[in-house]
């Protein structure tokens, strides 16, 4: 097992009155894949987006190599090398795919902005996620089919050099290719040396994949197993259940959102 | 963060762009025609609605008036639409996030009058404000020069100090000068209004409904009911909308105008051919920059032969003062939004604000600067008008300014929802606006007339904008 990368001790997040995460325990090691399951509302992308910087956490600590860290802007997680694909995308449907692709991070000076290298950066990584129908690489976004844009989402995150990539559900509104691409892209990440946490909600995908699986059942982290030891029919019972045989919580019945 | 791209980037088998799918860098000419008449279709019409019924309202004025299609007359309705021109320039910045100034017309008022008045009063801003209003200006400007360091937008606060200093040394009367002033006190004022809306979170249009109001109040105060500046007797605030450039600097500014742009673009476009990207049809943008280049030497020729009415008594020639003026706001304009990273950042914004953000984008500076560029330049308006007038009284900047620049943005393609526009829109919209004034006005249509029809142009023009938008929904999904 290699060193954590990513360690989230005891994250807590309410929105309101709604307690979404209960000391969630979630550690990104380098060099492997994660797979972060559960039901639908368990609070996966709640805990990728107090990741990103997105949501303040209520309480908790973030370590990044060992070191205690805060990330308090989207902007902090990217400077330690962390990169998010969002379920909802967050693309500017006005601006290009070169646009968005950089968004924030822009080539070149302030003042006067370096196209022509934005251009083929963003080129070049398209082409190595096999993305065959954008017209072209200036059109805009909002021109773009749902599995286009899942595409330029996950490019934009593996354009920079990073340490962790997290991954919403980036292969829900992707055709059979497109999957085989992203999947084989996140074993290669994986390979050389990121921390790379997949949210998803295909089994296979994730048997496939994943060295561990961490299951989130509402709001809380109820298992982090390595794949080898694990069964399908397993995880499916912590996601719907919260317990599975002697793993899981004690008592998922008293647990309330 | 590094810039590097990821290692993952390595393609499968060295067919790395040829075999980028369908991605294509260039088109055919034909084929680059077909793409823009399934945009048009697709909802995408930009300023073509503008240009078209600025055609036609040429049309119909020349049939119906001898007067109207004359080179004085087109100099005059210029020079007539320049300020409310200038003032839509800022406001598309507004517009691009889908806010609104709504006090951008009495602002440029507050900046009229605060420069008349320290022309009128010889630089001596105290005597004429009082010593209570007097002081309450310079803690405005002291208040917004704080605001705009809280929010870190350093050059607003730099334009509110200079403005707060101006006052209190009462520095002595100077065209230049004043006009600085003006520029200055409009950009404070903008500070003021991003500050509510982007830090306390107010809507914009609540904001400036009410500083609307207030700063309507503001000129009365400065200018006295019934009181007038008159600036006419300064050479230079009368020149800047009613003098012209001598014949030699027509011709260069033709050259500098129509020369600079074919360089920049011609430049860009083989630059990028070159490189590999993605580019228009060589045809396409050669002819573009043929006919741009055109219409500014054969503009440059019957703007330089003698248009006055009387040519055996005296001579009008050259090229307006406020076509330059106009020209160069909008390179700065047009450059800022395409070129650099806070241009990029505001149609971000505009799109969407959450994917801004989750860039690391500070939205909220972003949303409280463009109220400062929309002040600042409704400033630069404010002085034109008022030239154009001769005197600032306390209606300045009020009844429909801010109605009409809002118009001629939304009428040259911008839209209300954010997202989308360019400062250009401003020029084309604004023209459409003053032809229909002046063409009305030389029919000796009364203002009911004239407003009614100006409000339908308005009307539809925003109608194009809702229904082009609504197809533009549908093409996408
Ligand atoms: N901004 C918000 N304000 C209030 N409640 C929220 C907010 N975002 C999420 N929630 C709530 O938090 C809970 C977890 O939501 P989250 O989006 O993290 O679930 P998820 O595990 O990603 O689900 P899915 O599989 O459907 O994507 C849900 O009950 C949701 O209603
Ligand atoms: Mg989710």
């Amino acid at each position: 097992m290699s060193e954590p990368l990513l360690e989230l001790i005891g994250i807590n997040k309410s929105f309101g009155p709604v307690h979404v995460l209960h000391d969630v325990d979630f550690t990104v090691r380098a060099g492997e894949v994660t797979a972060l399951v559960g039901d639908n509302g368990a609070g996966k992308s709640t805990l990728v987006k107090c990741v990103a910087g997105i949501y303040p956490m209520d309480s908790g600590e973030v370590r990044f190599r060992g070191q205690p860290v805060t990330i308090h802007s989207p902007k902090e997680a990217a400077n330690l090398g962390i990169e998010v694909v969002y379920q909802d995308l967050a693309l500017a449907d006005n601006l290009d795919v070169v646009q968005n692709m950089f968004l924030g991070r822009e080539r070149g000076s302030r003042w006067l902005m370096d196209e022509s290298s934005m251009e083929k950066a963003a080129r070049e990584t398209l082409a190595s996620l096999s993305v065959r129908t954008v017209k072209s690489v200036r059109t805009p976004v909002a021109a773009l089919s749902g599995g286009q844009r899942q595409t330029v989402a996950i490019a934009k995150a593996v354009l920079w050099d990073s340490k962790v990539v997290l991954l919403d559900e980036p292969t829900a509104a992707l055709g059979v290719a497109q999957t085989r691409q992203v999947l084989d892209l996140v074993r290669r990440l994986a390979e050389q040396g990121l921390g790379v946490v997949l949210i998803s909600h295909n089994m296979a995908d994730v048997f496939e994949v994943a060295d561990r699986i961490s299951t989130l059942y509402l709001g809380r982290l109820v298992a982090d197993l390595p794949v080898k030891e694990t069964t399908h029919s397993q995880v499916v019972e912590l996601i719907t259940a919260g317990r599975s045989g002697d793993l899981g919580l004690a008592r998922p019945e008293q647990v309330t959102l | 963060m590094t810039e590097t791209p990821a290692r993952a980037e390595t393609p499968p088998s060295g067919n790395a762009i040829s075999d980028f799918g369908i991605d294509t860098t260039s088109q055919s000419t034909g084929e680059a025609i077909r793409d823009y008449f399934a945009r048009l279709r697709g909802g995408e019409l930009g300023s073509l609605p503008a240009l078209l019924g600025l055609a036609v309202l040429v049309m119909i004025f020349w049939a119906l008036s001898d007067n109207f299609l004359t080179l004085n007359n087109t100099a005059n309705l210029i020079a007539q639409g320049a300020g409310q021109i200038i003032i839509a320039m800022g406001l598309v910045f507004v517009l691009l996030l889908g806010e609104i100034d709504l006090s951008a017309g009495t602002a440029s008022g507050v900046c009229a009058s605060v420069m008349a008045m320290h022309y009128v009063e010889a630089g001596n801003l105290l005597g004429g404000m009082g010593t209570t209003v007097f002081w309450v200006f310079e803690l405005g400007m002291l208040l917004a020069a704080f605001l705009a360091l809280v929010m870190r937008i350093w050059a607003g606060a730099v334009f509110a100090l200079v403005a707060f200093t101006m006052a209190l040394l009462g520095v002595p009367p100077n065209a230049w000068l004043e006009m600085l002033l003006a520029v200055c006190v409009g950009a404070a004022i903008g500070c003021i209004t991003g500050f509510m809306v982007s830090k306390i979170g107010m809507p914009s249009f609540v904001v400036t409904l009410a500083l609307f109001i207030t700063w309507q109040g503001v000129i009365l105060q400065f200018i006295g009911q019934g009181g007038v500046f008159g600036i006419r007797t300064s050479q230079v605030l009368f020149n800047v909308a009613n003098g012209n450039l001598s014949v030699l600097g027509s011709w260069l500014l033709c050259l500098i105008a129509g020369g600079g742009y074919a360089v920049v673009v011609l430049g860009e476009h083989f630059s990028r051919l070159r490189k590999g990207l993605v580019t228009k049809p060589t045809p396409i943008v050669v002819g573009r920059v043929a006919v741009v280049g055109a219409i500014a030497v054969i503009a440059t020729i019957l703007f330089t032969v003698n248009r006055s009415p009387n040519p055996d008594l005296v001579t009008i020639q050259g090229v307006p003062y406020v076509v330059p003026i106009i020209l160069a706001l909008l390179v700065i304009g047009t450059f800022t939004l395409n070129r650099t990273r806070y241009g990029r950042h505001i149609y971000a914004v505009g799109g969407n604000s959450e994917a801004a953000r989750r860039a690391g984008i500070n939205v909220s500076k972003i949303r409280a600067s463009v109220f400062v560029v929309s002040s600042a330049a409704a400033a630069i308006g404010a002085i034109v008008y008022s030239s154009k007038a001769g005197s600032v009284d306390p209606q300045a900047g009020g009844l429909n300014t801010l109605l009409f620049a809002v118009g001629a943005a939304v009428i040259g393609g911008t839209s209300l929802f954010g997202g989308r526009g360019k400062v250009a829109h401003a020029v084309i919209g604004g023209l459409v606006l003053a032809t229909v004034n002046n063409g009305l006005g030389l029919l000796n249509q009364p203002a009911a007339v004239v407003n009614i029809i100006t409000g339908l142009v308005l009307l539809l023009a925003a109608t194009v904008d809702a229904l082009s938008r609504r197809r533009a929904a549908v093409a996408s999904r």
